[in-house]
Formats: C-alpha cells, structure tokens, sequence
C-alpha cells in the first residue's frame, strides 16, 4: 500500500482489524483505503472487479466461509471477465480468505475451499505455509495483474518462522514468485506433497520416520495454480512414492489433482500406490471430539508414508 | 432542458444503429449464420441511448445480456460488434465473447453480463475507483425489472448509497422476465420506488422518450459527479421480439396479448423522436430518412466486415486467460 496509491483494502470489520491482519492500516492509510464494507460480499467482491477493471488494485479481506455468497461474482465476473472480453482488461484482485478449522467452528466456519477454485479456469490460488511464504507470496499476489486468491490457512496462525529482511536479500525485498514449490525438507524414500496447513504435520511425521530410518522428501506446492509438477514429478522419480497431505476434502481436492498428474506423467516412477491423506468426506461436526478425525494428521501421514513402503 | 440539434440527431442515429443492426442480427440469425443465444433490443431503443448521450466516453457503463444496444448507444463500432456476433477475430473480444459479453473499454464499456443482476457490482467498484482516486467519472449500470429482484441488485444499491457513489442504476424496465410479468414478482408498484429504501432518488421515465430518458441521466450524472451518491431511473419500456431468438418456436404458452405489443409498438421511440424533430422544426423528415439511410449502410457495411473477418485459429484458444500466463494445465 506504501508502494502504490492504486491498493486498497476492504471487508468488514478490518478498521478495527478484528483478525489482526489489517492492524494499524487505517492509521497510516486512511479512510479512503481501508474501507469497513455491509455484509453484503456479492457487492464488494464485484466492486473489487470493478475497480480492478478501470484502474485500481483492490485487497478484499474476507473468511472462506463467506465466499459462497458472492460465488457469482467469483466466478462470472472475477475468473472470466478478462478471457470473455478478448484480453481487453487485467483485473489485479487479492482476495484474502482465511480457512479456520479445528477449533470448534462446526460446519459452517470451517471451509477448505480452494479445490473448488482450482476447478474455475482463470484464478490465480495462493496457499501459503508459513510467515515468510506469506509475505513473500502476499506481494507477488498484488503485484500480479490477475484474480488471486490467498487461502490463508488458520489453523497455522500464531506459528512463527524467519522472514528475511529486505536488507538481507538480493533484490531488497521479499517476492515468493507463483509456480514455484519449496522443498522443505529433502528426501530419498518417500515423497510428501504437503498443503497449507497439512505442512507442520508432514514436517513433523518426517521427523518421526526419520527416527525409523525412512527418509521423507517434504514438498509445499505453495501456489496450487499454477502448480509446479516438475518440482513433484521429479521427486517422485527420485523416491518413487507419493504420500499427498490435504486439509481439503478429499473427493475432487488438491490432493486428486496432484495424485492425477503424477499417475498421468510420473507412473513409470512409482513403486507403490499413491496414498492421499485428505480430509474425510463429511461436514465438519462441531464435537471436538468428532472433529479432530476429519483432519490430515501427523500420524495419518505417517501410517500412509508407511503404506507406500509395504 | 435546452438539447442542440446535433444530440438530437446523434439519438436518432444511434436509435437507428441498434433498430438496423437488430434487425439484421435477427435475419441472419434466422439463416443459420450463428448460434447460441441473442436478445434484440428492439423496441427499448430510447432507453440506452438516452442514457449513453448524456454520458462522456470516459464514464463507464456495464449492462446484461439484452447486451447489443448499450455498446452501440455509447458509440460502439457495429462493425466490431457484428464480427463479435459471428465468433470472428475482429470482434470486441476476438470471438470469445459472442452476443452476450460485448465490451469495449476504450469507451468506457465494462461489459455486458449474461448473469442477471451480476453486473451491478462491477459497476459499483468503477464508481468506488472514481471516489477513491477522486475523478469525476461516473458508472451506470442497466438492468432489467427481472434482475431487480437479484440480491446483488440490492446490495449493490446500499453499498452506493451509503458511499455515496457516483453511480445510476438505470432500470430499462420492459416488463418481462422472459414470460414472467414484473406485476408478480416485484413487490413495489414500481421498480424505481426501491430506491426509497437506499436513501436515494427514484425515478420514473417514459423509456420510450429518448429526450425524457436523457434528461433524468443528466441530473443523475449531475448529482453523481457532485458526489451527492447514486440514483435509481426506470424507464418504463418494451421488447418487441421474443426474450431471446429462437425462444418463440419452443415457448409453450402465450403470455401477453398481441394487442398489448401493439399497443405498445405505438409507441415507438424512433417514430416519437422522429416526430418531435419534425413538429418542432428542429429537422426535416429528409434529414431524419438520411439518417435512417445511412445508418442502414453502416450496418450493411458492419455485416460484410464481420462475414469478412477470419475465425480464431485453434491457437488462440488459451490466450487471454490470464494477464501474467501461467502453463497450462
């Protein structure tokens, strides 16, 4: 926002920043910036295209949970206006949607969405796993002169990691570049493609194999359109086994997407079956103790990165 | 309100644009020239045109699917539009868009939307662009009495209003939803008295008066470009035609009478329009004839360009999709 006049960030309640992330930019910014919107995410995720379309680089702050409200403007207007018009118009669009899950939130706050979007041609899906991503790939995503859409995953929240200072770094500042996935940890057994919040929970089951002797290659895909396949596959060709971990459903989820493509282009690699940890294919139920088996965990990781080995 | 001669002859041309260029979408349409669906404008001339003349090219409008009279109202090329029609290169959107999303943001047209009610909120984030950047643009959007029902229509409407946006939701209310009758769905006697729950005017026009549509936009882009907030015109209007070509031969079922249509072709904006420019000695019947003449060579030009101009090559399949490509997946 300090960078260019053209951004502007709206949603409800972020004046008073109730989730933190807008904290302090009414202050520095202004109303004219920072804009509290009705409850009415039709309108303004429509008006984010519409000002996007004459000039300006609109950041709409919003929960997952809440997009369903505004899917027509999602996707008749945020994802095809610019391939339907011929290319006559760029639409640099950020919507920041946060996933929370696992805590409670029941069925109707705990939306993993993003595979649905990955689904609609002409959206630009962002999902990072950890601070310095975060940032990193939150200023490549305004820069970009494209519909993105950040998943933020909530249940990461609190986490703390390294961001580089500018001063440490090439180029002065922090730009995660789209397309490109991070090997976290590298790997000879068995490979891990690990999603958003899913990505602690392999870090830590690899820790855990580590310790019987199975080495576990981590991959976050960081951007799941685009998708780097290549960084994927070759891993897979390496280890020839994959293990995807996804907090999304698991029917049609990232997870079967990323599972499709190395059957399609990596099967020659494969030893074994490929195994998708995903969250199960029913509504989040509120009982905490209900809740906690829909997820991806370290332990269901573990069990399938030892399934592929059997 | 004083109107020089030259806007008023540039309504007729325009009228005359859009009642030539349907007629011929409609011939060609009926020889199989292309497919899919076209909506004729035929008949709410008045409203579009009334509207557009009294904006700048640098106002910005969006429309719906009913979507070849409003490009052609703000002075969009028949040409480009044709070719659009007939999935060629040459058209507004090189063929990807087809009769329901011609565009041309040069001249300040967002686009037309073939979701009903969707295009509202476009058009309200051009107007928090303008308040933002503190430009003196306005938007206007049109919609039908159908789409008034949407919930982007109303939540469009308050958020305006309460940002005071310089926007006018112009409602061309041609009566039907397809075959529904806006008397059984809309629950207000008339569209423009919702305004009245969005704190802001609300105003009836005779859509058929392409003067009388004109001068309720002027004081609305006044009060816009005053940054005293939007405002809702309904010009009360008629589609001669079917909702869409094609429908009549599957509709089962009438749903209104031949004499109300018409009644209503009584009406007509170019015959009205054409009369006033007679009767108060502002033109000759000769002048008005030269105009529909020449319109109608245009538009017979625009047809010849557009069966001229080559098909996409299956290369152009995927570009477009994105300003910075990704590889496709």
């Amino acid at each position: 926002m300090e960078r260019d006049e053209s951004v502007f960030i709206m949603g409800e309640d972020i004046k008073r920043s109730i989730y933190g992330a807008t904290m302090g930019l009414l202050e520095e910014f202004g109303e004219k910036r920072v804009l509290d919107t009705p409850l009415s995410e039709n309108a303004f995720f429509g008006a984010a295209v519409g000002a996007a379309a004459v000039g300006m680089r609109p950041v709409v702050e919003t929960l997952t949970s809440f997009m369903w409200v505004a899917m027509d403007q999602l996707v008749s207007q945020a994802a095809k206006m610019r391939y339907m018009f011929g290319g006559q118009v760029n639409l640099p669009v950020v919507y920041r949607a946060t996933m929370y899950y696992g805590g409670g939130s029941a069925a109707h706050h705990s939306d993993r969405s993003y595979p649905m979007f990955m689904n609609m041609p002409g959206l630009k899906i962002v999902a990072p796993s950890n601070p310095a991503d975060m940032k990193g790939l939150m200023k490549t995503a305004i820069r970009d002169d494209d519909v993105v859409i950040m998943f933020e995953d909530g249940t990461l929240f609190g986490n703390r990691g390294d961001v580089p200072a500018n001063e440490d770094l090439p180029n002065g500042e922090l730009l995660v570049p789209f397309g490109q996935a991070n090997t976290l940890r590298e790997g000879t057994d068995v490979t891990v493609v690990a999603i958003a919040g899913s990505v602690p929970h392999a870090i830590a089951a690899a820790d855990e194999l580590e310790a019987d002797g199975i080495s576990v290659e981590v991959i976050d895909p960081r951007t799941l359109v685009p998708l780097d396949k290549g960084t994927i596959l070759e891993s897979v060709e390496r280890t020839g086994r994959l293990v995807i971990a996804d907090p999304a459903h698991k029917v049609c989820s990232a997870a079967s997407e990323i599972a499709s493509i190395v059957a399609e282009e990596g099967f020659w690699s494969l030893q074994a079956p490929i195994v998708k940890v995903a969250s199960e294919q029913v509504h989040i139920p509120y009982s905490p103790v209900l809740e906690k088996l829909v997820y991806p965990t370290k332990e269901k990781i573990v069990t399938a990165v030892k399934r592929t080995l059997e | 309100m004083a109107i020089d001669k030259d806007l008023l002859m540039l309504m007729l041309r325009r009228m005359w644009t859009i009642r030539h260029f349907e007629e011929t979408v409609i011939d060609i349409y009926a020889k199989g020239e292309f497919g899919g669906a076209a909506h004729p404008y035929i008949g709410e001339e008045a409203v579009a045109v009334g509207a557009c003349v009294a904006m700048q090219d640098t106002d910005y409008i969006a429309g719906n699917h009913r979507s070849h009279g409003h490009p052609l109202a703000k002075g969009g090329d028949p040409k480009r539009a044709m070719a659009e029609l007939l999935g060629r290169v040459d058209g507004y959107c090189k063929g990807k868009g087809g009769s329901m999303h011609l565009a041309d943001f040069s001249i300040g047209i967002l686009g037309e939307s073939g979701i009903l009610g969707s295009s509202l909120p476009v058009a309200t984030g051009a107007a928090l662009a303008s308040k933002i950047k503190g430009e003196d643009f306005i938007s206007a959007v049109f919609f039908g009495d159908g789409a008034s029902n949407q919930g982007a229509c109303h939540e469009s409407m308050n958020l305006a209003s309460v940002w005071k946006l310089p926007i006018i939701f112009i409602c061309e209310n041609n009566q039907y939803a397809v075959t529904t009758s806006y008397r059984d769905t809309v629950a207000v006697e008339h569209v423009s008295d919702r305004a009245s729950a969005y704190n802001m005017p609300g105003v009836l026009v005779d859509g058929q008066d392409v003067v009388a549509m004109y001068e309720a936009i002027s004081v609305a882009i006044e009060r816009a470009r005053a940054g005293e907030g939007p405002s809702l015109v309904e010009g009360l209007t008629y589609r001669y035609e079917e909702h869409s070509l094609g429908l009549g031969r599957i509709r089962r079922g009438e749903y209104r009478p031949e004499e109300e249509i018409e009644r209503w072709r009584q009406r007509d904006p170019i015959v009205i329009h054409e009369k006033r420019l007679v009767e108060q000695g502002i033109a000759t019947q000769e002048e008005c004839d030269a105009v529909r003449d020449e319109v109608r060579k245009e538009i017979d030009e625009a047809l010849e360009f557009a069966r001229n101009s080559p098909f996409p090559e299956p290369e152009d399949l995927f570009d477009d999709m994105f300003a910075n490509p990704i590889p496709q997946a």
